[in-house]
């Protein structure tokens, strides 16, 4: 079984990204693979609690992000340094089993695993 | 175990490049390809991460029809020039491809 | 009998979960082959409040998990929903609840 990370990189609602990493990481789970998930940079915008997206006619990204756990996913990174920037702390979060990574674990993260699906 | 980073955004206008160069590991190639080019210009904003990289002997390439179409004439020193075929060697020879766009 | 339905899609999901009613379900249920009982009704319930909180039409995978987490370990069991909604029961049971077709699932 290939240890697969998806990196998701965009912010949710403006163009696909965010929604189609999360479909390709819960289809992973569903086929019971390996698969961790990381948010970094524009990506960390996914995880704000009191989203509304009906305002702009879409789904809620972060009640899917929700069904994760039931996936099986338990592995779901954050760059840190990308929610400073943003002023963003664990508080501001709709997970609360985040793991919050600095860059150098960042790194080892990227080695950890024999897969990348870039989003 | 080494990862090759693609880029494909221009750093004038976007953070793809310095993210990438931030959580580039010792091993890695970074190549930069489409707008990304642009990141390769000497008067690159990322131009002092990239000479550290390329200091501590991280391979940084260019893909030359892409430099050649945007007529960029002044690339820093060490980028190496790398074509389509070149492109598809670095893609076998990392473990892995993250593609930042 | 002319039961009809309101308008499905082309794997026979309801294109509008505001169509879905107890009789709806019934007619759905009985094109699959099932009778239901209240243990259906109780895990039709469930799948529907699945997709309230997740704005997702659940795998088998997940199913079994919510279904353990509210209702416990004796029917949170692939066993169990299968034995109510044969021969897929994320499918069947997402299809008689009015829900979408759920992705990753053949």
């Amino acid at each position: 079984m290939s240890r697969i990370l998806c990196v998701s990189r965009h912010a949710p609602y403006q163009t696909s990204h965010a929604n189609d990493a999360l479909d390709a990481v819960l289809a992973a789970g569903a086929f019971d693979q390996d698969i961790g998930l990381l948010l970094i940079d524009e990506g960390v915008w996914q995880l704000v609690t009191q989203q509304d997206a009906p305002y702009v006619g879409k789904k809620d990204l972060s009640k899917k992000l929700c069904a994760l756990a039931l996936y099986g996913i338990e592995n779901i990174f954050v760059h840190e340094p990308s929610l400073q920037g943003r002023l963003l702390t664990r508080d501001s979060l709709c997970l609360d089993n985040v793991q919050l990574l600095t860059n150098k674990e960042t790194r080892q993260l990227f080695d950890q695993y024999e897969q990348i699906l870039s989003f | 175990m080494s990862t090759l980073h693609t880029v494909n955004k221009s750093p004038f206008q976007d953070n793809s490049l310095a993210s990438c160069l931030q959580l580039c590991s010792v091993g890695d190639s970074v190549l930069l390809i489409e707008d990304g080019a642009y990141g390769a210009s000497q008067s690159s904003p990322c131009a002092k991460e990239l000479i550290s990289l390329l200091n501590e002997g991280t391979r940084i390439y260019v893909l030359e029809n892409d430099v050649r179409a945007r007529g960029l004439q002044l690339l820093l020193d060490g980028i190496e020039l790398t074509d389509y075929q070149g492109f598809v060697q670095l893609s076998s020879t990392h473990r892995c491809i993250q593609s930042w766009y | 009998m002319a039961d009809s339905l309101p308008a499905l899609d082309k794997d026979g999901y309801l294109l509008s979960l505001g169509d879905w009613s107890g009789e709806v379900a019934a007619i759905l249920a009985r094109n699959e082959g099932i009778t239901l009982t209240a243990q259906h009704w109780e895990i039709i319930e469930l799948i529907q409040a699945f997709y309230k909180d997740f704005e997702l039409a659940p795998a088998n995978r997940a199913l079994v998990r919510y279904i353990q987490q509210t209702l416990g370990g004796e029917k949170g069991k692939s066993i169990y929903l299968m034995q109510l909604f044969p021969p897929n029961p994320a499918l069947i049971a997402a299809k008689i609840a009015g829900l979408p077709r759920p992705a990753n699932c053949f």
